[in-house]
């Protein structure tokens, strides 16, 4: 993979005036100068309100199949409107279903994974943003390109990696391989090459502190944000994993997606129990959206390739 | 790069000069010692845990398949491999069914990428616009996202469901005859591709949109001087403005495209979903990886699909090369 496929400025963007130093502590440095605003005219608001309703339909739907029961959910014209059903066919999911342990299983899983992503990639993305050392761009570049490596590939002599260590079926089998993230180091190292003044780890370095200490002490605090929004994405990305998870893991142990696929397997197909499935794996995720929205949607946009 | 080396220099001198002058000996000398250590080598103890994971995860299992690939294993008996030299190559040549994996995967790929980006494209351009609700808009273009192919595919399963889904419904009420999502390939096809359009349309917009608020205001101005309309704007400012994030997300979706798995199986609702259908009309390359691997317990023929996948991904980037190529000679 060489840069012209992917495009990526390794250069500070000029065109990005310099952060105050009271925006650093938030991804504000990421917002360049909206290009061009027009003012929405109501064809706009219309178009935008369509998209709007496509998006939240299928969700609010899934809520609306979950209150009723089987059989109203079979008849046509298939209902609109929530029934009385939520909250016991949520339960009936949660117990006979699997969703319980799945839901656990998924929140120790996506949360682990998140933790020690955001870790190595704000250590490695300050390496790669404010030290200098021989091969730091090949070394980029190396992680770069493993973004276009597809983990689905290695999937068969993973899986034997596992059984023989003894993780089938385990939670480690599918923790393990996703540790780090090659987006997660390049999204920090972007965010820290402009948030984090060269001038600040002269200085710690002039007081003797060791790359640890201002690692620690000086670049932590100026990542914080940007490493919530990589959390928050991670985490969104490591709960809906699906193909890995699948092979390694069975019923007896499942994350949520996994656990799903049983659900609309199963020879009694109880639709109301697989939507409530359905929404209770949905749920946590469109609870950090409604209250974290801002800063994930920044956090997406931060990360994107610009030009 | 040239202002660090002096700095760093400066930084070296400063401290290789303080023993000499303060004379206090080795204790200094070893901190000294120590601390070129730590500047040369914390980088990369910095950057090391994501090489050693991915190279023990990621990079160690994609060269291994290759070799997996050349050998006879079975799930059962995970440890015991035997050579056949490209004998599983030559089926998998020989097989129907890997070419119409093949050739829905492509299908499938786009169905279902084309629509998207070109949405995306036109919703970024929406979401460009100053108005109220900016954010709103912005989140519920992202709630899909947020949704896992699980659950996405689950509810669009039964939304596309041929007796009493709303789709089919809704093509009723319209005066138009009912279809049958599952059973017929291209309705299956187009279903699934349904599922991928609406989890990633929001996504991707959103990725333009960073990369349209980057487009200086000054190209837009010269280009309504020039008494370009908006939609001249748009094709000759706005779409070359962001052409790396296209290409980029034409390469993500690319891979993304290839890798198809989770939507088909689920829209396949159990046994039928691993063999892509009654008969195979949907069936994508990971689903047949999945099903030589893990149904028929051929792990050696498994890890043949994937190399054939790699393949796969290999050409389409090449011949991506060879046409923009070409297109830059003669433009």
């Amino acid at each position: 993979m060489t840069t012209e496929s992917l495009p990526v400025r390794t250069d500070a963007p000029a065109r990005t005036p310099a952060p105050k130093p009271e925006s650093r502590r938030s991804l504000r440095v990421f917002r360049p100068g909206a290009g061009r605003q027009h003012h929405a005219g109501p064809l706009a608001y219309i178009l935008l309100g369509i998209v709007a309703l496509l998006s939240i339909f299928p969700l609010y739907w899934t809520m609306v199949a979950a209150s009723t029961d089987n059989t109203r959910v079979s008849q046509t014209p298939p209902p609109f409107l929530p029934g009385p059903n939520l909250f016991s066919n949520l339960a009936r999911a949660w117990d006979e279903a699997a969703m319980g342990k799945a839901m656990i299983n998924s929140t120790i899983v996506a949360g682990v994974i998140a933790l020690s992503t955001v870790m190595f990639a704000t250590l490695a993305g300050f390496a790669f943003a404010k030290l200098r050392f021989k091969g730091r761009n090949v070394l980029l570049m190396l992680v770069i390109g493993t973004m276009m490596v597809p983990p689905q590939l290695g999937v068969v002599p993973l899986f034997m990696m596992m059984s023989e260590l003894g993780w089938s079926q385990q939670l480690p089998a599918v923790i393990f391989p996703t540790l780090v993230s090659a987006v997660g180091v390049f999204f920090m190292r972007q965010y820290l090459s402009e948030a984090l003044p060269d001038e600040l780890v002269e200085a710690g370095r002039v007081d003797g502190a060791h790359s640890l200490r201002i690692f620690w002490s000086i670049v932590l605090p100026i990542a914080r944000p940007a490493m919530a929004v990589l959390f928050m994405i991670t985490f969104v990305h490591a709960w809906n994993d699906f193909f890995w998870p699948f092979v390694v893991l069975d019923m007896s142990n499942p994350t949520v997606p996994v656990a799903l696929t049983q659900l609309s397997a199963g020879y009694v197909r109880d639709q109301s129990l697989i939507m409530a499935g359905a929404l209770l794996g949905t749920l946590p995720l469109l609870v950090m959206f409604i209250v974290f929205g801002r800063q994930i949607v920044s956090g997406i946009m931060a990360g994107a390739v610009k030009g | 790069m040239a202002t660090s080396t002096t700095k760093a220099q400066a930084g070296a001198g400063r401290r290789g000069s303080s023993p000499q002058s303060g004379g206090e000996g080795a204790g200094r000398r070893r901190g000294s010692l120590l601390h070129r250590l730590d500047v040369k080598g914390a980088p990369y103890a910095f950057v090391a845990p994501f090489f050693v994971v991915f190279a023990a995860f990621s990079f160690y299992p994609l060269v291994y398949t290759s070799w997996i690939s050349l050998h006879r294993v079975e799930l059962a008996t995970l440890d015991v491999m035997e050579w056949v030299a490209f004998d599983n190559y030559v089926e998998l040549w020989n097989d129907e069914r890997f070419w119409n994996a093949l050739a829905n995967t492509v299908t499938i790929g786009i169905i279902s990428t084309v629509p998207q980006l070109l949405m995306a494209l036109g919703l970024a351009h929406l979401l460009n616009y100053r108005m109220r609700g900016s954010l709103f808009f912005r989140v519920a273009s992202l709630v899909p996202y947020a949704t896992s192919v699980g659950a996405a595919a689950l509810v669009f399963t039964m939304l596309f469901e041929r007796d009493f889904g709303m789709i089919n419904w809704a093509f009723g009420v319209v005066g138009l005859d009912p279809v049958d999502w599952e059973a017929d390939k291209w309705p299956a096809q187009i279903a699934i591709s349904t599922i991928v359009i609406w989890r990633w349309t929001g996504y991707n917009a959103l990725l333009y949109l960073a990369a349209m608020q980057a487009i200086p205001a000054d190209r837009y101005e010269a280009a309504a001087l020039d008494g370009a309309s908006r939609w001249k704007q748009f094709t000759h400012v706005t779409v070359p403005g962001i052409r790396s994030t296209i290409v980029f997300t034409i390469v993500l979706s690319t891979i993304g495209a290839t890798q198809l798995f989770g939507e088909p199986l689920i829209f396949g609702q159990g046994p039928n979903g691993i063999s892509g259908g009654a008969d195979n009309q949907y069936q994508t390359l990971g689903l047949l990886l999945y099903e030589e691997g893990w149904k028929n317990y051929q792990m050696g023929r498994s890890a043949t699909v994937a190399w054939a996948m790699f393949l796969l991904l290999v050409v389409v980037f090449v011949a991506q090369r060879l046409i923009k190529r070409a297109r830059a000679r003669t433009s």
